[in-house]
């Protein structure tokens, strides 16, 4: 592949596995950027990157913002509950409004799936999703591939298992058509409430012990359990949850020595993971942290460059 | 900025300028000029111009490390830095800066296979200021072709080749494209 040709990125399930490595090998092109003095190339220089976020991030915002600012772009950023939305206005208008005052490239997140679909039909400018309900996370999909990738390589035949509320959550889908396209082997872990036998339609083994498989798996990707639900009876209590699909120092006595524990953040130190496994020798975290930084500023960059050239694409 | 990635079509006409031995003695002369240079004033580093630029830089590295051990190497992919690439209606592909050594401190020997417009040395002169401040940077092209765009001189040269406008000039190197030589490409 030579030329990147989407104006968008709403999700990772549109993409061929060739469009999902050129944008790992741009990404790697950009990583050095991040270790110089001076912190920036030219190459966005006067585009205008719009933070559409009208759900609550710190960790995705500040990586966008970096990320656009990296590129030399002017990065702005909107939030939803001190907006006009308040007063009623609608998705579409917002964007338009915005768009009119010369906006490049729209990040969007929003608790509806399709959001960032919706505004990229209403608007010319480039359109990312950043995270639309349970729907999609796509450049967190892709920073957990880069992460798996920098370390072992190719991804064909990896075993991934991907553990917590997988129902609810748009990480582990992103992850799924990511990983899929790519060869792995997918499990999705965790109790039927949250990990719901449904879920094999997407090709991907659905279970429920994860001591079971805990010998087998190259690759856990943690995520993060809302501390919200645990009163709404999808488990008896975080403890539970803890105790069977935490990893702690008992379960890593079981695990291949060289697997990678990978977790999008937040962590509930203590549920998801112990502090020694979220700090241990395994643990990828904080190199998915800088990785998302690299990523993000690839998919910018790639975007934009397909927005000169024109190429529509079906929303 | 870099029509000579362009693959010739069935109507161009090739025309080989230097293979072989030439490209060898050129070579070694125009290596001669620069290692007379980086012999004081140090420290130096070769910095080549992905991508064959950057390979020419490597091999010169290599042979000049044995008498220079302290010449530090680098190269650069411009992608980032051209003028163009709100004009472009592709992207070029990022092949990836590697600048490991203290730009601050050095002189810097900047290496290119072709000199055209001057637009590419222009963007890997930004690209280097942005890691640092170098005492000085001098450049080496294997050819000039002509035909600037920009007030960039090269201070090392292996060869002034007259072109028009519409030619293309490609220079060929072994490590890539499996032979050393330079071809004149007149459409």
């Amino acid at each position: 592949m030579t030329e990147w040709t989407r104006k968008h990125l709403l999700g990772l399930a549109d993409l061929s596995p060739e469009e999902i490595l050129f944008i790992l090998e741009t990404a790697e092109g950009f990583k050095e950027v991040s270790k110089r003095s001076v912190k920036k190339v030219p190459a966005l220089r006067g585009r205008v990157v719009m933070n559409l976020f009208f759900e609550v991030s710190t960790r995705t915002r500040i990586s966008f913002e970096l990320a656009g600012a990296r590129l030399s772009a002017d990065v702005l950023h909107f939030t939803g509950s001190s907006s006009s939305t308040k007063k009623g206005e609608s998705l579409t208008d917002t964007a338009r409004n915005i768009e009119a005052m010369g906006t490049d490239i729209f990040v969007v997140r929003h608790s509806a799936a399709g959001a960032p679909h919706q505004i990229a039909r209403a608007v010319n400018a480039c359109v990312v999703n950043a995270g639309d309900g349970a729907h999609e996370h796509p450049t967190q999909g892709l920073l957990d591939i880069f992460t798996i990738k920098n370390n072992r390589g190719s991804l064909e035949g990896m075993n991934v298992a991907i553990v917590g509320d997988i129902s609810h959550s748009r990480v582990a889908r992103s992850n799924i058509w990511g990983l899929k396209k790519l060869g792995a082997k997918v499990w999705v872990v965790g109790p039927p409430t949250l990990a719901p036998s449904s879920f094999e339609k997407l090709g991907v083994n659905v279970c429920h012990n994860l001591d079971d498989i805990l010998p087998e798996i190259d690759c856990f990707n943690m995520l993060r359990i809302q501390l919200e639900r645990q009163d709404t009876g999808l488990f008896p209590s975080l403890r539970e949850y803890s105790r069977l699909f935490g990893l702690n120092g008992k379960r890593m006595k079981r695990v291949k020595r060289d697997c990678l524990v990978l977790h999008p953040g937040p962590i509930n130190r203590g549920v998801e993971l112990t502090p020694d496994v979220a700090d241990g020798p395994q643990s990828v975290i904080l190199n998915q942290v800088t990785n998302g930084l690299a990523i993000r500023m690839a998919v910018l960059y790639l975007i934009s460059g397909a927005a000169k050239s024109g190429t529509a694409q079906a929303i | 900025m870099s029509p000579e990635s362009k693959s010739p079509s069935s109507e161009d006409v090739v025309a080989p300028l230097i293979s072989d031995g030439d490209f060898s003695a050129l070579l070694e002369d125009w290596k001669a000029c620069m290692r007379a240079t980086i012999a004081h004033d140090g420290p130096w580093a070769l910095v080549g111009v992905k991508r064959r630029g950057s390979i020419l830089a490597r091999r010169i590295w290599r042979e000049f490390s044995s008498d220079f051990p302290d010449l530090a190497f680098g190269e650069v992919d411009v992608s980032l830095y051209r003028d163009d690439y709100h004009l472009q209606l592709s992207q070029p592909r990022l092949l990836g800066t590697e600048i490991e050594f203290n730009v601050d401190a050095c002189r810097i020997l900047l290496i290119d296979d072709v000199l055209y417009t001057g637009r590419t040395i222009r963007a890997a002169l930004d690209l280097i200021l942005d890691f640092g401040r170098p005492r000085a940077v001098q450049l080496a092209v294997l050819v000039d072709r002509g035909h600037r765009e920009l007030p960039i001189a090269s201070d090392f040269t292996g060869r002034v080749i007259e072109t028009d406008v519409d030619d293309r000039v490609r220079v060929r190197v072994q490590e890539m494209d499996g032979e050393d030589s330079v071809n004149l490409i007149k459409s």
